[in-house]
């Protein structure tokens, strides 16, 4: 048995140390939020964090993870409070939605390393996490927005000014 | 008659069958998860029509006739039954419906999401359904507060009358008791509340925490993943094979021989996958091995210089051209495509006695009930279909042959095991249905101002309607997936003299419609050839396409408007340059302005101007994301896009060699809605078509190069 | 011809010129005397090289001076071979992507050199290169220190003649900060080194074995470590 620490719990699992992290998450834990898309780490759809870095598990064996701090898109917030997931539903960023834990989990990284990222910084952060349904101008406009939200906590509601938001209805 | 009203008349029918005992019968499955029911058996509450129950907790379940695939059909069918339910907007929740014909498309006759058409199609049945329901709630409510109907209104889930109030839970039952009333009113658009304004997608929610459900997330004791082993030539059938080796991969528990090749069935992904790669299959290679890219090239370039069979006819063509004062020709080329959806193809099969179950992201669930059912040898009934979240459908999930479900049953059946069929992206890519390979050979005539007087012009391709319960809707062996855009096209259809023409080829390669269908071809060609006409008459192609599109008011609005809202005419930064394209598809009407600079040889897009025209925009927020969606999978077609083959077998493998657009290659995007009463179409596809051209066209005023072959990085030398 | 390989040498050529004559006259008096060495890389060597090659071993054995320019710009002219394939130049890319395939063609993704060489953001190295090569075409090759030359110190090999990719290679500050010792030690023992010829399936081996071309390097250090004059 292999213990693993995935979203600060203990899971143990009984797998050979060369099954790719992503079907340890998927297949054996019910872990279902990171995606499969390519297999071959060209799509960025299975990213999770190792160690704080969007590592794609879909190559990344189980025997590296062993010991590490692994979180997946379930993992990001308790309650979709992060403020990605917060910046993600003001721009209603998905639209089949598939991609978008990968997404979510490469921008996470990006914000944690850099609180002021640049269109130049999205670009070299997110160009691995492909969207087949075209997201990206707003995957952009999400990033800057919760970077605004994660320096001054305001929420996304009360900081909306933009007129389509204002004959919107939210999510509460 | 309108496309509306007969979808109102459909209505009317339907809502008579369901009436009469279905709205009892259908289950919903609680968010999307297996087989739970959202309330206990026997727990009243009031469904009264096929698309609406009402629970006594006051949830609002709404039943969806179209899946959502990434279109954001999940929030528009409920801000239509919402805008006359008076329901609370937080007590939604949505569901896909089962396979059956309560949920047919009013239009098509059949149960599809499919041909941008959910929201137009549905806009009179789901807001009479929620009308229907909120006056039966009325009636139930004035009885039992004791008050008039006439002293009742409706706000947020509640019945209210003077200072008494109920909410709609809570009458649920007595209202489920009640006949359906004859006929109901439809608000006015003068007190939409949501129609027209912005709503927040329903699925967002669930789409950014992982819990979303998708078919590819399907688990459940004792399922199994299988894996396919397809055959390498196109149309190959199994000669024979040897799974020794995969059965030794520790997790393989089965191999089998289905009609589309073997299956090894494992606990897991992986294990099933090592599997898949230790099969050894012998194949029957068939008349596929004889596809060869450059070969078929040749043949519908050849084919493609005579006349077809005739898609639209006016005058004599050849005579007009020879009176013509000048004579431009061209001829153009389109790969196959495919569609790869992030999501790849899944399909999970429970077959227990005489009862099938599947769970899977489907575009066609009637269709795929009744293939399963013929090959179990059941009935449609015995078959019950589960769509979860679709993740990506651009027409893939939507087969008339069924051929991700129908060989997931076979798995299941020749097996006699609950199996989860995984496809890897190298099966998505391979194992076929692509937008077809398609040839345009045009001569078009000007006259002396350099305006269009004649044309010839002839399509070389395979049908997609060809062999499908489609084809019957085939006249004259034209089929409109294949001439759309050009048969009907402003440009041509007016011209003294004009021809196109047909030719349907047959290959062993399954063809599809892929987002916007037959537009992805004839609206590059259509719009890269106008282009050259306005360079050749020395004008600028905006205002050459104004005077071509003087009668055309829908193309002419969404063209005027891009262009005042990119300030074309104006000049374009230092080495910038921009290109416009406008095209109808789906009843839309939608204007581009591409610009680009050049790195090397290769276009760097910069920004994307868009106008559409596409009548009432129920969803603002929404079309415009389709706008956005739209355009970047046009780009992407037009810079990377293509499926060879070589001896029958597809040339590419995964997304390094399938590349599709990423966030560095993606441009700034502005979306105008054009504000329009006219006739609704739809939003899904109608952006695809000018990217391409638009992008191509801004090529052109930057190298002085037409581009007549895609993708465009073939055509290309010393690409990076 | 020692004048036109030794002229891309900062050394004062004069300098050079003499070392060179004492070196290999003495080099072949003491070779009349000895049988050659035999060459433990045999299937590429020229004539030359392994009468260089003995001769440099016998000339250390005496303890005398082995600079010797012709063949130190020989040997560099295999080393310059080999660092110009794509397995070593990908990683050693004139801006700030990586290249890969035999063609070198920009990284997909435009994935960015950062800082320290290891990336950036969610786009570091090793988020897809693991600590060993993937299973199968097309997968992402790894070693357990996958990274590019950091910002600071780019040692650039793409573009480079031999001449200046020489000089790059002797200087410190450019070579980051590596004695020739360490630099020998390097490319015999550095694991990313030792991944070049084992690259994983579908890329093509550097044009000689890892063996030679640490000879090559060790051999073009040893002769006087001489840049060619382009």
């Amino acid at each position: 048995m292999i213990t693993l620490k995935i979203n600060q719990k203990n899971y143990s699992v009984d797998a050979p140390p060369d099954m790719p992290l992503l079907w340890v998450l998927r297949d054996l834990l019910g872990l279902t939020g990171t995606k499969f898309g390519c297999g071959v780490a060209q799509c960025g759809a299975c990213t999770v964090h190792l160690n704080g870095d969007a590592v794609r598990s879909c190559v990344t064996l189980l025997g590296r993870a062993v010991g590490q701090d692994i979180v997946t898109v379930e993992g990001l917030s308790p309650d979709s409070s992060h403020p990605l997931q917060k910046a993600w539903l003001e721009f209603d960023v998905p639209q089949c939605g598939y991609c978008q834990s990968g997404q979510l989990m490469s921008a996470a990284v990006l914000l944690k390393e850099n609180p002021h990222p640049t269109d130049q910084d999205i670009d070299d952060a997110m160009s691995g996490n492909i969207c087949r349904c075209g997201t990206y101008p707003r995957i952009r406009k999400a990033i800057h927005r919760a970077a605004e939200i994660q320096r001054t906590g305001v929420s996304p509601v009360m900081a909306s000014s933009s007129s389509d938001t204002n004959n919107t209805i939210g999510h509460e | 008659m309108s496309k509306l009203s007969q979808s109102r008349r459909d209505f009317l029918v339907k809502s008579g069958i369901i009436g009469g005992g279905l709205m009892i019968s259908f289950r919903i499955p609680a968010a999307g998860r297996m087989g739970k029911m959202t309330a206990p058996a026997g727990t009243p509450y009031f469904a009264p029509n096929a698309f609406l129950r009402i629970d006594p907790d006051n949830s609002i379940n709404m039943v969806l006739t179209h899946v959502e695939m990434g279109q954001g059909i999940w929030t528009t069918l409920p801000m239509l039954m919402a805008e006359e339910l008076d329901a609370d907007w937080k007590d939604i929740k949505v569901t896909h419906s089962p396979a059956g014909n309560p949920w047919n498309h009013t239009i098509f006759g059949i149960q599809i999401t499919g041909g941008s058409s959910s929201t137009w199609s549905e806009f009179d049945r789901y807001r009479e359904a929620g009308a229907t329901a909120r006056m039966m709630l009325v009636q139930a409510a004035s009885a039992k507060m004791g008050v008039p109907v006439d002293s009742c209104s409706t706000s947020n889930g509640y019945v209210l009358s003077g200072d008494k109030k109920i909410s709609y839970g809570e009458i649920a039952p007595e209202a489920a008791l009640l006949p359906k009333p004859e006929k109901v009113t439809l608000r006015p658009s003068s007190q939409w509340k949501y129609i027209g304004k912005g709503v927040k997608r329903l699925d967002a929610p669930a789409k950014v925490n992982g819990t979303a459900l998708f078919g590819m997330d399907i688990r459940d004791e004792d399922l199994l993943t299988a894996m396919v082993v397809h055959a390498p030539v196109v149309g190959g059938k199994v000669k024979s094979f040897d799974d020794s080796k995969a059965l030794m991969v520790p997790g393989v528990k089965q191999v089998v021989k289905i009609p589309t090749g073997v299956a090894v069935l494992a606990t897991n992904y992986w294990a099933a996958k090592q599997g898949q790669k230790a099969l050894s299959v012998q194949w029957i290679d068939g008349a596929g091995v004889a596809l060869h890219t450059p070969t078929q090239t040749a043949k519908y370039k050849k084919l493609a210089a005579t006349d077809g069979l005739p898609a639209a006819k006016k005058g004599n063509a050849v005579a007009g051209l020879a009176k013509a004062k000048r004579v431009i020709e061209a001829e153009y080329t389109f790969p196959y495509l495919a569609h790869a959806a992030m999501e790849p193809l899944n399909c999970t099969v429970k077959i227990t006695g005489d009862a099938c179950e599947i769970w899977t992201g489907t575009q066609l669930p009637g269709i795929d009930q009744q293939a399963a059912a013929k090959v179990l040898g059941f009935k449609p009934e015995q078959v019950k279909v589960n769509t979860v979240f679709l993740g990506g459908g651009f027409g893939r999930r939507a087969t008339m042959q069924s051929d991700f479900v129908t060989e997931a049953v076979n798995i299941a059946k020749a097996s006699g095991k609950y199996i989860k069929m995984v496809w890897s992206r190298e099966d998505d890519l391979k194992a076929g249905y692509y937008r077809p390979f398609m040839i345009h050979k045009l001569k078009a005539g000007v006259d002396a101002k350099g305006f269009p007087v004649a044309w010839r012009h002839n399509i070389a391709g395979q049908s997609i309607m060809m062999g499908t319960p489609f084809e019957g809707g085939m006249k004259g062996g034209i089929d409109e997936a294949s001439v759309e855009g050009v048969h009907n096209s402003p440009y041509i259809k007016e011209l003294p003299d004009h021809f196109v023409g047909l030719h349907n080829t047959k290959e062993v390669v399954p063809v599809l419609w892929y987002r916007s269908v037959g537009h992805t071809h004839t609206g590059y060609v259509m719009e890269t050839i106008i282009d050259e006409l306005a360079t050749a008459a020395k004008m600028d192609p905006v205002e050459y396409r104004r005077e071509l599109l003087r009668h055309e008011p829908r193309h002419l609005a969404a063209l005027n408007l891009v262009a005042e809202k990119s300030g074309w005419g104006k000049a374009a930064a230092e080495g910038r340059f921009r290109g416009v394209a406008v095209h109808e598809a789906f009843g839309s009407y939608v204007a581009q302005v591409v610009e680009i600079s050049l790195v090397g040889n290769l276009p760097k897009i910069h920004k994307v101007w868009c106008a559409v025209d596409c009548g009432l925009a129920v969803n603002p927020d929404g079309v415009r994301a389709q706008m956005e969606s739209g355009i970047i999978f046009g780009l992407a077609m037009a810079l990377y896009g293509e499926i060879s083959f070589d001896k029958g077998r597809v040339q590419q493998n995964n997304f390094y060699d399938y590349k599709i657009l990423r966030m560095h290659e993606s441009p700034e995007i502005e979306v105008f809605i054009a504000d329009s009463n006219e006739k609704m179409g739809g939003a899904g596809e109608c952006a695809v078509p000018q990217a391409a051209p638009a992008l191509a066209n801004a090529m052109f005023a930057a190298t002085g190069k037409r581009i007549y072959q895609l993708p465009i990085i073939k055509t290309i030398p010393d690409k990076v | 011809m020692e004048q036109t390989t030794s002229r891309g040498l900062k050394l004062p050529l004069t300098i050079a010129l003499v070392v060179c004559t004492m070196g290999m006259a003495a080099a072949s008096a003491i070779l009349m005397k000895t049988s050659p060495a035999k060459s433990e890389v045999e299937e590429t060597q020229t004539p030359e090289d392994e009468i260089h090659q003995s001769v440099m071993a016998a000339m250390q054995r005496e303890g005398l001076d082995v600079k010797d320019s012709l063949a130190s710009v020989a040997a560099f002219a295999k080393v310059y071979k080999v660092l110009m394939s794509p397995r070593c130049m990908n990683c050693h890319p004139s801006g700030d992507i990586p290249l890969q395939g035999d063609k070198n063609q920009l990284h997909s993704m435009a994935v960015k050199r950062g800082k320290d060489g290891k990336g950036v953001y969610a786009a570091k190295c090793t988020n897809c290169h693991q600590p060993s090569n993937s299973a199968g075409k097309h997968t992402p090759p790894g070693s357990p220190t996958w990274h590019l030359p950091p910002a600071d110190m780019k040692m650039v090999f793409q573009g480079k003649t031999p001449g200046q990719l020489a000089i790059q290679l002797l200087n410190p500050d450019e070579n980051g900060h590596k004695t020739k010792e360490q630099l020998i030690e390097h490319v015999s023992s550095d694991k990313l080194v030792l991944w070049g010829w084992n690259p994983g399936e579908g890329r093509t081996l550097p044009p000689l074995s890892h063996k030679e071309f640490a000879t090559a390097f060790k051999t073009w250090i040893e002769t006087g470590a001489y840049a060619p004059g382009k």
